[in-house]
């Protein structure tokens, strides 16, 4: 099993070498679980977009999501808090690609609509969900939550309550938003293999 | 001469074709649609937030209110992309009884579809012809999990449980009849003259546009590129399956009509040989690692084993090992794919869901620019939208 990873890992970067090479030390190549991994430094994600589209023939993007890594084991205090993750597919090489890039909360991340079209929506929900900013993106505005929503529910630090709850207001014949006196309740709680737990 | 203004049309959110809670808010020069801007989200119910607080197990029945007109293919995804992660594959009689009931959720699906579609056009019968074989496949559904829609039948590491008795001999009675259902509904369309005035040149989409706007299912099919998940990327058993992909020309509503009719004659095809098989083979129908399936009913009477995991399976769940995966299948929509992030623990640590709807919705825009307005009802009805995967 290692050993065909091993081996996978190499036939990755193997295939990737010429990326590796014109970007030298803003890519990373590595092999996950079900296909390629390309980690991007923020800056160049357009450039390398561009590249895989033209050079790679990733004509498709099928997704683009954020991830929220601040609770994350792996995750190291001071890093970037977030990862913007794109999903490639070649159609004429059968292939897909996962590519990854770290940016923190006061950064921004250009936009890969001018890429792919499709980026738009997927942009614009990873912004509503996590507050993340691209930057150059035609229509940044919120996607999925309500009209006026405030706070990004996907972050970890949103309780999964929410804040707000809506009510109609008699009175004023409108709804209305107020403090959420709902209380989160943990029925199972998350725990990891090999840990004590009482 | 009077100035002539631009008009703004708020379509939706409560209009019988918006296909649930679509808002539209269209900008028209007359007749013309010069911009239409969809406002989604009036459904969303936060279901990404809502996984990362559940157990792997109790994720399964939040998949089948994405698309909630094709259960049991989002199970599907889930499942498989589960199994990645853990590093085990069901039983090939599992994958036989997956397929078998994918392909049934496809025909459910494009029943669903044509008959809302049409309706949206305003071919009336057709609605009802396809809502009698929707029903059929309802009892199989019913018959197997209990429950007429969301079933949670997949699971991963197999199936909840084994067919009845008797069921395939049902299923097998339904594949019989069901091709003389498709002719009757091409006896009703494909030859109407109104329903190809209504669809043919309409929201046409060449390959370079499809490509570029993320498109997939027989939506990129329509536009001419030969593209199924279950051909190029396999996944459970269907390389043993024979089934042709059906491939457009134009990329005009039409086409598209005419390649989910014909997705259903090969899904018809496909239900037949599952069953052959099924009928001749026997076998366990999940993973008999009770860490990760629980465990049969009848053994937690006598075996304190098989209690034990019985009650940590359903009340902790199982750990899946860290690491990220995605996992893809070709839903009745388009590629309806699961992007799992594990953090090792018994919750998943972030779960994305790529529905086919979202980017097809996405390009409203660019379909219905420059048509008429009764063709964005039109457009909306060839893209095939369900509001529970596209707002999640």
């Amino acid at each position: 099993m290692t050993e065909e990873l091993t081996q996978k890992k190499e036939g990755a970067v193997s295939e990737y070498a010429s990326l590796q090479e014109k970007f030298a030390d803003a890519v990373t190549i590595e092999q996950g679980l079900d296909c390629p991994l390309v980690m991007v430094a923020v800056d160049s994600i357009v450039e390398v977009c561009h590249v895989l589209k033209s050079e790679f023939g990733f004509e498709q993007m099928i997704d683009l999501c954020g991830v929220d890594m601040s609770e994350h084991p792996d995750y190291i205090e001071g890093s970037p808090q977030f990862e913007v993750v794109y999903h490639l597919l070649s159609i004429q090489h059968n292939k897909r690609l996962r590519v990854k890039a770290r940016v923190g909360e006061r950064e921004m991340i250009d936009s890969v609509t001018e890429v792919w079209a499709a980026a738009n929506w997927f942009e614009r929900e990873a912004f509503d969900m996590y507050g993340i900013i691209f930057n150059h993106h035609p229509d940044l505005r919120r996607i999925l939550t309500d009209y006026g929503f405030e706070g990004f529910p996907l972050r970890k630090d949103f309780p999964l309550v929410g804040h707000a709850e809506l009510f109609f207001d008699e009175a004023e014949w409108r709804c209305v938003y107020k403090p959420n006196k709902v209380e989160n309740r943990v029925l199972i709680p998350k725990t990891w293999p090999g840990v004590d737990r009482g | 001469m009077a100035e002539i203004k631009n008009y703004t049309l708020n379509f939706g959110p409560q209009h019988p074709s918006a296909h649930g809670v679509l808002r539209l808010v269209l900008e028209l020069d007359g007749e013309v649609v010069e911009r239409a801007d969809p406002h989604i989200g009036l459904l969303h119910r936060g279901t990404e937030k809502l996984f990362e607080y559940k157990t792997y197990h109790q994720n399964i029945p939040y998949f089948d209110r994405f698309d909630y007109v094709s259960m049991m293919a989002n199970e599907h995804a889930y499942a498989l992309g589960v199994e990645k992660l853990l590093g085990i594959e069901a039983p090939e009689r599992a994958q036989y009884i997956r397929v078998m009931y994918a392909e049934l959720t496809r025909i459910l699906n494009h029943t669903m579809w044509l008959g809302a579609a049409a309706l949206d056009i305003g071919a009336m019968t057709i609605f009802l012809y396809c809502f009698r074989e929707r029903e059929d496949i309802f009892d199989f559904y019913e018959e197997v999990s209990g429950a007429r829609m969301h079933a949670a039948y997949f699971r991963p590491g197999g199936v909840a449980r084994d067919l009845p008795e008797g069921l395939l001999a049902k299923i097998k009675g339904f594949t019989d009849t069901f091709e003389g259902y498709v002719d009757e509904y091409e006896t009703l369309l494909t030859e109407n003259r109104i329903w190809k005035q209504r669809t043919v040149d309409i929201g046409a989409v060449d390959a370079e546009a499809a490509l570029d706007r993320g498109f997939s299912g027989p939506m990129i099919r329509g536009s001419g590129i030969e593209w199924d998940l279950r051909k190029t990327q396999p996944y459970d058993v269907y390389d043993q399956l024979e089934f042709d992909i059906p491939v457009g020309a134009t990329g005009d509503s039409y086409d598209r009509y005419l390649i989910r009719v014909e997705e259903m004659r090969q899904a018809n095809h496909i239900v037949k040989q599952c069953i052959t098989w099924l009928e001749n083979n026997e076998g366990p129908i999940k993973v008999e690692d009770y860490k990760l399936t629980n465990p049969p009913r009848a053994t937690i009477k006598d075996d304190m084993e098989s209690l034990i995991h019985h009650f940590k399976f359903f009340s902790e769940g199982y750990h899946v090992p860290k690491g990220e995966v995605y996992a893809a299948v070709e839903h009745p929509k388009g590629e309806f794919g699961v992007y799992i992030v594990s953090d090792g623990s018994n919750k998943p640590y972030r779960m994305k869901v790529r529905a086919p709807g979202f980017p097809h919705l996405q390009a409203m825009d660019y379909m219905a620019r420059g048509h008429m307005l009764a063709d964005v009802v039109t457009i909306l009805g060839t893209q095939d939208i369900v509001f529970g995967e596209v707002d999640r």
